[in-house]
């Protein structure tokens, strides 16, 4: 049973198994400012692949910086420097505004490892991975992990291909159903299986009455949310939710070593699927550059912010209501729209706003567009760590590491993001050091440690 | 090696409140441990380095740089101990001993290259910066990176003591300490502060090129490990690692500019634009607008 329902969830894993990418949209800086309007319409457009971080850089907060909040008077320095100083200032906020939800998607999956055993148990495989690794000889086991890992990716590969065609022939209705029904049925049934095992961990009763009320609200308010609009807050809770039980799903389904190959195989996929110039997710993603649309942004977690602070120009008093929701709506591709047309129009008036005399904080306007990191990234480093807390015979010292590893190559990810400056992959980096630092922890640093600790002696 | 605290009441005492269940009592253990190991770690992240997201990822690349010195140890210890004899237990006491000086050395190498990468990173941002000064100062680098390398070091050597420490066990039932998880604790919060300490003293002397420093850093780290090997006779290895810390602390803080009239200045509690946590009054305030 839970099979079929995994091949229903195929529907939902294909988005989110795409290969992640980042992208930047470093907007040039004003006088260049035209030639820059698609790079950062490109970088609003999110790929099916869902796994895109735009990493958008307003460089007209150069010209914000005449206006800082605190007042200080109008600077004249060289609009260059300060771009990039404010680039990298932003560049580490943006590390941190992504840290902190890849931290607690990993802290909400090791946890749940941890306590619910049914995550843990091996009850079934995907119908994706059919070869079983209860065999005998370790050569057996390794091919059958192989041959699961083929069998994966080029599903993956082909719904790829199958998605990228549908954009092409602007077949959209088709994705948003599409899309829909994936999300409708993580937010519902995944949740009513995570909160009963929740439930019967901790042996707490729950009527049915309470359970569907809780349900329906959890899964309506996170349908109108991710898909609609809703606080910013909330949408991206929801999503680092649904990315964690995803994340769940796959550790507890997926084969040990398998896990371990898909994981590195993946990663590589990803790698040449957003670099090699005949991959899908560039093609993809030149598509929409080419249409100057947003591609479907249901399933990326965005950390934008808009702040939009009254000011008396009537294009940005239009935009006052829009504050601080960033509309990743499919339906709403119109409405995901016109933020980045009126940014142009913030973007453009702007110029001459400093020339204004800024009476007082109210008439400050300062928009900081956030990163957006695709969820399949979110999805499979949560699984690199489950799956490290799941199987690393209850040692803590391996999650951490690979916790750590995890962070500083997405950290080196965002580093080269604000260096090249266009679509790059999220996993790789991060994947390779959190494979690395699994097997050397597990192995090396686990027996040194626990002899150590056996001692009391400490270094 | 489950041990858990649970003593019984000697024959001659008078009649003591009933114990606690068990699985209060490993709570307890747990938290009151966990409080003392990582309490002060985790007040100075809050109130020092949370707020700002270049020390955050500061912390984090510390706290990475500290891994891979870990991984090489471990490597050279576990392959010193794959090509000897695993039977002979003094052999492999004294490649333990071995394992942990290589990786208390390796570590102090590490921490160097660490200076290095932030010194390079330093330089980057002061040239980019529209002011061309740099929006960290080398000083505050050195007490995050110290302060990573701590947690994380702290981390690793306790969080595995504090996860058996919830579960039901018996703590020294082959005849070891009882005191082992609250020694424990009480060894990790120094580890902390030690390395937050040397990691002040450390970037200073690579600075200024005082290598006499450097030494002294690293053969304190080799003695503080050293006294560690005197466990389970605490008196003899967490008192002196104690005075090491206190020692370690006071020449920290003046070699990051601290002086008397500084903690006078701070305990005045003059109207100052800068409000700073004594230990921490003394770094350099970078220059902000």
């Amino acid at each position: 049973m839970m099979i079929t329902f995994m091949n229903n969830s195929d529907s939902e894993e294909e988005p989110c198994n795409e290969r992640t990418s980042l992208m930047s949209a470093e907007s040039p800086p004003v006088p260049s400012y035209q030639d820059g309007l698609p790079a950062s319409e490109a970088g609003e457009a999110q790929t099916h692949r869902k796994r895109q971080t735009g990493s958008s850089h307003s460089p007209n907060n150069a010209a914000d910086g005449n206006v800082s909040d605190s007042g200080v008077p109008v600077r004249e320095s060289a609009l260059e420097n300060e771009e990039e100083e404010l680039t990298l200032k932003y560049g580490a906020k943006h590390v941190i505004m992504l840290f902190v939800p890849v931290t607690l998607c990993m802290i909400v999956v090791v946890a749940t490892i941890k306590s619910v055993r049914f995550y843990t148990e091996k009850n079934g495989q995907l119908i994706y991975t059919p070869f079983s690794e209860d065999t005998p000889s370790v050569g057996q086991r390794l091919l059958n992990s192989v041959l699961n890992t083929i069998i994966m990716i080029s599903v993956i590969v082909v719904m790829t291909v199958f998605l990228v065609l549908l954009y092409k022939y602007r077949c959209y209705k088709f994705i948003h159903g599409w899309l829909i029904l994936s999300s409708l049925m993580l937010l519902f049934l995944f949740t009513y299986i995570y909160l009963g095992e929740v439930l019967k961990t901790y042996n707490v009763a729950m009527d049915y009455p309470t359970l569907i009320l809780v349900i329906w609200n959890f899964g309506a308010v996170g349908m109108i949310c991710i898909h609609w609009k809703g606080p910013l807050q909330l949408q991206q809770a929801y999503l680092i939710m649904i990315s964690a039980l995803m994340a769940l799903v796959f550790i507890k389904y997926l084969p040990e070593w398998s896990a371990w190959v898909i994981l590195g195989a993946i990663s590589i996929y990803d790698l040449m699927a957003v670099l090699c110039p005949k991959g899908p997710l560039r093609m993809l993603v030149e598509t929409a550059q080419e249409r100057n649309e947003p591609i479907f942004p249901a399933l990326i977690y965005s950390s934008a912010m808009m702040w939009t602070v009254g000011m008396a120009k009537p294009d940005t008093a239009a935009r006052a209501p829009s504050q601080q929701t960033w509309d990743t709506a499919e339906d709403g591709r119109e409405n995901h729209r016109s933020p980045s047309h009126s940014d142009s129009e913030i973007l453009e008036t702007r110029s001459p706003v400093p020339t204004h005399p800024i009476a007082s904080l109210e008439e400050l306007e300062e928009e900081e567009r956030g990163v957006k990191l695709g969820l399949g990234d979110f999805i499979f480093y949560s699984v690199l760590v489950g799956k490290a807390a799941a199987t690393a015979s209850g040692d803590w010292n391996t999650t951490l590491a690979c916790f750590v590893a995890i962070l500083i190559g997405l950290c080196l990810t965002l580093l080269l993001l604000a260096v090249f400056k266009k679509a790059l992959p999220a996993l790789p980096i991060s994947i390779t050091f959190g494979l690395v630092f699994y097997f050397s922890t597990d192995n090396l640093v686990r027996p040194f440690m626990d002899t150590l600790a056996s001692h009391q002696l400490y270094i | 090696m489950h041990r858990a605290a649970a003593g019984a009441p000697g024959p001659a005492r008078p009649p003591s409140p009933p114990p606690p269940p068990p699985s209060a009592m490993g709570a307890a253990v747990f938290f009151g441990c966990a409080g003392i190991a990582f309490g002060p770690a985790l007040a100075l992240v809050l109130l020092t380095v949370a707020a700002e997201p270049l020390r955050v990822i500061i912390l984090v690349a510390g706290a990475f740089f500290w891994l891979v010195s870990l991984l090489l140890a471990s490597l050279i210890w576990f392959i010193s101990v794959h090509l000897s004899d695993q039977e002979d237990s003094k052999l492999q006491y004294s490649l333990l001993v071995f394992g942990a000086a290589v990786s208390v050395l390796l570590q102090e190498v590490f921490r160097f290259a660490y200076f290095k990468l932030l010194k390079k990173a330093d330089e980057g941002l002061a040239m980019i910066s529209e002011d061309g000064q740099s929006p960290i100062s080398l000083k505050q680098m050195a007490y995050v990176s110290g302060l990573s390398f701590g947690i994380i070091s702290g981390v690793f050597s306790v969080i595995n003591i504090l996860a058996d420490s919830i579960g039901p066990g018996i703590v020294g039932i082959h005849g070891d300490s009882p005191y082992y998880f609250i020694t424990s604790a009480f060894l990790t919060m120094a580890v902390v502060f030690l390395h937050t300490f040397w990691g002040v003293i450390f970037f200073d002397a690579c600075e200024k090129r005082r290598y006499w420093c450097l030494g002294l850093v690293v053969a304190s780290h080799l003695i503080t490990s050293g006294l560690t090997f005197l466990n389970p006779w605490y008196e003899a290895s967490l008192v002196p690692i104690y005075i090491i810390t206190v020692c370690m602390g006071v020449w920290a803080f003046f070699t990051a500019g601290g002086s008397f009239r500084n903690i006078l200045k701070c305990l005045s509690c003059k109207q100052e634009e800068d409000n700073r946590v004594m230990m921490y009054s003394a770094l350099q305030v970078p220059f902000e607008d």
